[in-house]
């Protein structure tokens, strides 16, 4: 308790040399408070996307599982065709599929007036508003209808009303897609998500109409299936697997020219590449936090050397080694426990302000705070280890000595 | 009765090597202090008296030699014995003082008593009695760099009793204080000496403070040249000189 409060003030002796010593430790405990927090605010962000777009929902690409990203993404494969969708939808193989929604979609430019909006078209069945969970704030969804006798109708995101129609009702009017009109017939209630997660700045229209007046194609680039629950998902991806596989005369999934991937898949992906990027940032506070604690060591050192008479006094007057050792110690470790300290404070404010920022939710993982603790008074421990047991270890006489 | 003293010097030299250069400091010194004795050690600038005194309080060792003190050879002591021999047995009084400068003047008192492991009450009323002995009751919670030179020298003696130590080591107590003031020290001394049996060895340059112990050795050039019995010590007389 005594040498606490000596140690105490020493420190607050020369407040600016305490202060540049701690700051090494004060960035990096912030920084990876704020990392941590960051990184665990971005996986919930994405288990909550995925949650709302259905966790039952498997996804069929056109593209083999090696290269399906990179292929898909160019939109080259036109392996998946209307027929395959049939085929899953009443194949008596198919046990655990309740919903099948085949899709195309493209981004379009369309206009609406004097207004003009770049926005993704998506064409499909009445199916979709079921298995995508799509909700209505007004009029109706894309029916049957629709799709046999290729209605020109279009059901739009908020997003979208807000950029074509900002100031009267959207229903009953029309939009312009390469000079076709499709007239509004409901409104999606908003779905959240930023930049190319944007659920709102969609449109939907009728497969048939997408297929034949606005693509000009026959096959498909998403078939999206709903299974019964989410118990069956592995079975599910089975049976639709070897079904596809029959149906395009392949003989091993190896040769697959589609991919299939559940949301589970898409939101573990997801995490993936955000937790080897919070891996790898935390990672980079992890080295900032090392040269902190060597920046201690260095402090300490220099403190050792300036008190070496103090240090060979206290020894003659009968301070043990343990005592000095105690005394270094104890200033090492308050320095980076404090340290410590104001940089969690720093590390949570920083991830409050950034979340509230982008608008994304304020997580505060108390496990990492607790760690940020320990790590720091670790530190103390590990890098005044060595300049206090120098201390101690000095003779007395020689440090009496010392100018 | 205890025929080996408490101190025991055989044959003892120190050789400081510095640069190459050798500079012997003491050689072949052999000598012995009974209990209860009080010992001045007389000798011109530089003739060793600081180094001998070092190596009395195993806070040096010498180059050869042997040093017994109170029956144990420092030699084979560990760090952290010797330590608690200067703690227990053994009141320092720097040549250069040696105070703590950022702390106060009660609590420099304090601090051997704290590696004792004291009670901080103990330790408080312990360093207050000393300090108001030497005549600093007033200046308890100055810090060192606050008082004089002379009052430096006089918590050094308070620091130094604070142990109440069996063996009492001064390296010239008197030499920066007024002769009045002097006077006093060396009654305290006396009495220490006298009606508590502590045994002193003080070093110094004038032979009227030498007065006032019971034996004077003299060294030169880091031998002893002459011991003797001081038959009849002038008694110092308590004058509260001290401010
Ligand atoms: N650390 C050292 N390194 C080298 N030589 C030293 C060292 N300490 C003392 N000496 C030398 O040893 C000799 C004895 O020094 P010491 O300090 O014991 O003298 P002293 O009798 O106490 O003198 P004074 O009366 O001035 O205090 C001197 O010649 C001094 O220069
Ligand atoms: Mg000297």
């Amino acid at each position: 308790m005594e040498t606490l409060l000596e140690s105490l003030k020493t420190l607050t002796l020369n407040k600016l040399r305490t202060g540049l010593a701690m700051l090494g430790i004060v960035i990096g405990i912030g920084s990876v408070i704020a990392l941590v927090s960051l990184g665990q605010a971005s996986q919930q962000a994405i288990q909550n996307q995925i949650q709302s777009l259905g966790a039952n929902l498997l996804t069929v690409n056109p593209g083999s599982q090696t290269s399906g990203t990179i292929r898909g993404a160019a939109g080259g494969a036109t392996t998946l065709t209307n027929a395959d969708a049939t085929a899953i939808q009443t194949s008596p193989s198919i046990t655990t599929i309740s919903a099948v929604s085949p899709e195309v979609q493209k981004r379009v430019q369309v206009t609406a007036g004097r207004n003009n909006s770049n926005i993704q078209i998506i064409g499909v069945t009445a199916a979709y508003e079921g298995v995508h969970k799509i909700t209505l704030t007004e009029g109706r969804f894309i029916n049957d209808v629709d799709n046999n006798s290729l209605s020109k109708v279009i059901v739009i995101g908020q997003q979208v009303e807000a950029n074509l129609f900002p100031t009267q009702d959207p229903l009953g009017q029309n939009i312009r897609i390469n000079g076709i009109s499709f007239r509004v017939i409901g409104i999606t209630a908003s779905k959240g998500g930023t930049g190319f997660l944007n659920q709102d700045n969609i449109g939907y229209i009728p497969l048939t109409t997408a297929q034949q007046q606005i693509l000009g194609q026959t096959y498909l680039n998403t078939i999206s299936l709903e299974a019964k629950s989410q118990d069956v998902m592995t079975q599910a991806e089975n049976e639709v697997g070897y079904l596809l596989l029959a149906r395009h005369k392949l003989t091993s999934p190896a040769q697959a020219d589609f991919t299939i991937l559940s949301q589970q898949d898409i939101a573990n992906t997801a995490s993936a590449t955000t937790g080897t990027f919070t891996s790898l940032l935390s990672g980079i506070a992890a080295i900032s936090l090392l040269v902190g604690g060597i920046g201690i060591m260095n402090i300490m050192l220099v403190t050792v050397t300036e008190r070496t008479r103090e240090i060979g006094l206290r020894k003659a007057l009968g301070a043990k080694k343990q005592v000095i050792t105690m005394q270094f110690l104890t200033e090492s470790i308050l320095l980076t426990f404090s340290g410590g300290l104001i940089g969690i404070v720093i590390g949570i404010i920083a991830s409050y302000i950034f979340s509230s920022l982008s608008g994304s939710i304020f997580v505060i993982s108390f496990p990492s705070i607790l760690l940020a603790f320990v790590v720091s008074a670790g530190i103390g421990v590990l890098f005044g280890w060595y300049p206090a047991s120098r201390a101690a270890s000095l003779q007395p006489i020689e440090a009496l000595r010392y100018e | 009765m205890n025929t080996q003293g408490i101190i025991h010097v055989s044959h003892l030299s120190k050789v400081y090597k510095t640069e190459g250069m050798e500079t012997t400091a003491l050689s072949d010194i052999s000598f012995d202090i009974q209990k209860g004795e009080f010992v001045a050690i007389m000798g011109p600038s530089g003739s060793g008296k600081s180094t001998l005194m070092h190596i009395l309080g195993a806070l040096d060792t010498p180059t050869t030699g042997q040093y017994i003190l109170d029956g144990e050879n420092v030699e084979n002591l560990t760090d952290d014995e010797l330590a608690d021999i200067r703690n227990k047995k053994i009141g320092f009084i720097f040549q250069a003082f040696n105070l703590l400068p950022r702390i106060t003047v009660l609590q420099n008192v304090m601090l051997p008593m704290r590696y004792a492991g004291i009670p901080e009450e103990e330790r408080k009323k312990t360093a207050q009695k000393y300090l108001e002995m030497v005549g600093l009751g007033h200046r308890l919670s100055h810090t060192s760099s606050q008082i004089s030179g002379g009052q430096q020298q006089r918590v050094a003696i308070a620091r130094g009793l604070a142990m109440n130590p069996a063996l009492l080591l001064a390296d010239e107590p008197t030499g920066n204080i007024a002769s009045a003031q002097a006077e006093e020290i060396m009654a305290i001394f006396q009495e220490l000496n006298n009606k508590q049996g502590h045994t002193i060895v003080m070093i110094t340059h004038e032979p009227d403070i030498a007065a006032h112990s019971k034996r004077i050795i003299t060294v030169k050039d880091g031998k002893i040249i002459s011991d003797k019995k001081n038959p009849k010590p002038i008694p110092a007389k308590r004058t509260n000189a001290i401010d």
